[in-house]
């Protein structure tokens, strides 16, 4: 192996330079493409930015543990964006303070409803230990479902992946549905796209209205307290 | 961009427009490091960046309330900078797709046909229990905007 642009590959290949730069792009290419398909609902840019970030690391044989050593700082921006939606709360207070009953009663209502649905679907076609306890806290966004998804003795880099992949359902979902539903409320459907689609709901919402973006920020928090609560009831209830 | 002819020259100038954003990342963080010391110090189920979100906001109405002695404008620039990218940051636990799939493979029709239902029907019965309250408390004509 004296191949000097194999040895080239081998030390970039082992850096966090090169993930990070690989994530960002694949990132920039798909923001690019959801904009050519005018934000098209199905034109998801997580989903393309994972398929073409996947892609690079089949080509290249990169296990994914080398190519997180990378991305674990875009990762880690996860925590201080939960921090940050305070802003969009504090600038819309008024409106928020107004619908605060509707507020609780639909969490309350939307996080039953998902959690217990998702559960019972899966048990009856099989699905059974700690897939099923990964499942419970799909929802949640996903740092803190992998915290209660553990707490439950599930598989925390799993329930992570099934809760980007209910993200990508609920953002491609949720604007279709809510026109089909005549739901002209925007409070109403940024809630319930940050409810169902934590984070990729929220960021879905935002792209279509701010009041949306805002309600979609509040639900997303709020559910991750509940959930954290809810899951371990509901699970002990069903197993 | 909008470089002063000679300016080149000066340290400092060249950097000297944007508005500083160490300050409020530095707040931003600080937040969140008090809300996981919170939660780890007293044992409550709460995830740790949702007490710094509630500490964050709790300091935003504290300068309102005061007349705001404080521009908030250095907290909520890096802010909204975050949030514009939201999506950028599931990235990387989104490709964690592919060590998983065995097991999504094993119960792929179970999985999906749960993840599918359980986010239609929460996304469907949230909005219609928002409107529905809304309605009751009769307070809904503000925020509803003609899509």
């Amino acid at each position: 192996m004296s191949d000097p642009d194999f040895s080239l590959w081998v030390y970039l290949s082992r850096t966090p330079l090169l993930w990070l730069t690989v994530t960002l792009l694949s990132y920039l290419a798909a923001d690019r493409v959801s904009a050519l398909l005018r934000r098209h609902p199905v034109a998801n840019p997580m989903l393309i930015a994972v398929v073409i970030t996947a892609a690079v690391l089949y080509a290249t044989g990169t296990p994914y543990r080398t190519y997180f050593e990378g991305a674990q700082f875009v990762h880690f921006l996860i925590g201080p964006a939960t921090v940050a939606l305070a802003v969009p709360l504090y600038r819309n207070r008024h409106t928020v303070l107004r619908s605060l009953l509707p507020m609780l009663a639909a969490l309350l209502a939307g996080s039953f409803t998902a959690m217990l649905s998702a559960l019972l679907i899966a048990r009856a076609l099989g699905v059974s230990g700690s897939v099923l306890a990964s499942l419970a806290p799909k929802s949640v966004t996903t740092g803190i479902a992998m915290g209660i998804a553990e707490g439950l003795g599930g598989d925390a880099a799993l329930a992570a992946v099934l809760v980007l992949i209910t993200g990508a359902i609920g953002a491609v979902l949720v604007t279709p549905v809510m026109n089909a539903m005549g739901m002209k409320d925007m409070r109403a459907r940024g809630f319930a796209a940050g409810l169902a689609a934590h984070g990729l709901g929220t960021a879905r919402a935002f792209t279509v209205n701010p009041v949306a973006g805002t309600f979609a920020g509040i639900a997303m928090a709020l559910n991750a307290l509940v959930s954290a609560l809810l899951a371990p009831v509901l699970l002990r209830a069903l197993l | 961009m909008g470089d002063v002819p000679g300016s080149r020259g000066r340290p400092g100038t060249i950097l000297a427009k944007p508005r500083p954003m160490i300050p409020g990342a530095a707040l931003i963080l600080l937040c969140q490091l008090l809300g996981e010391a919170l939660v780890h110090g007293t044992g409550w189920p709460l995830p740790g960046p949702v007490v710094g979100m509630v500490l964050l906001l709790l300091l935003l109405l504290g300068n309102d309330l005061l007349a705001d002695p404080v521009d908030t404008r250095f907290v909520t620039g890096p802010a909204d900078g975050l949030l514009m990218n939201l999506t950028l940051l599931f990235v990387p636990a989104g490709v964690g797709v592919v060590n998983r799939m065995d097991v999504l493979a094993a119960h792929w029709f179970a999985l999906a046909a749960s993840l599918v239902v359980s986010t239609l029907l929460g996304l469907v019965v949230t909005a219609l229990v928002f409107v529905a309250v809304a309605r009751l408390t009769k307070r809904h004509a503000a925020g509803e905007t003609e899509a």
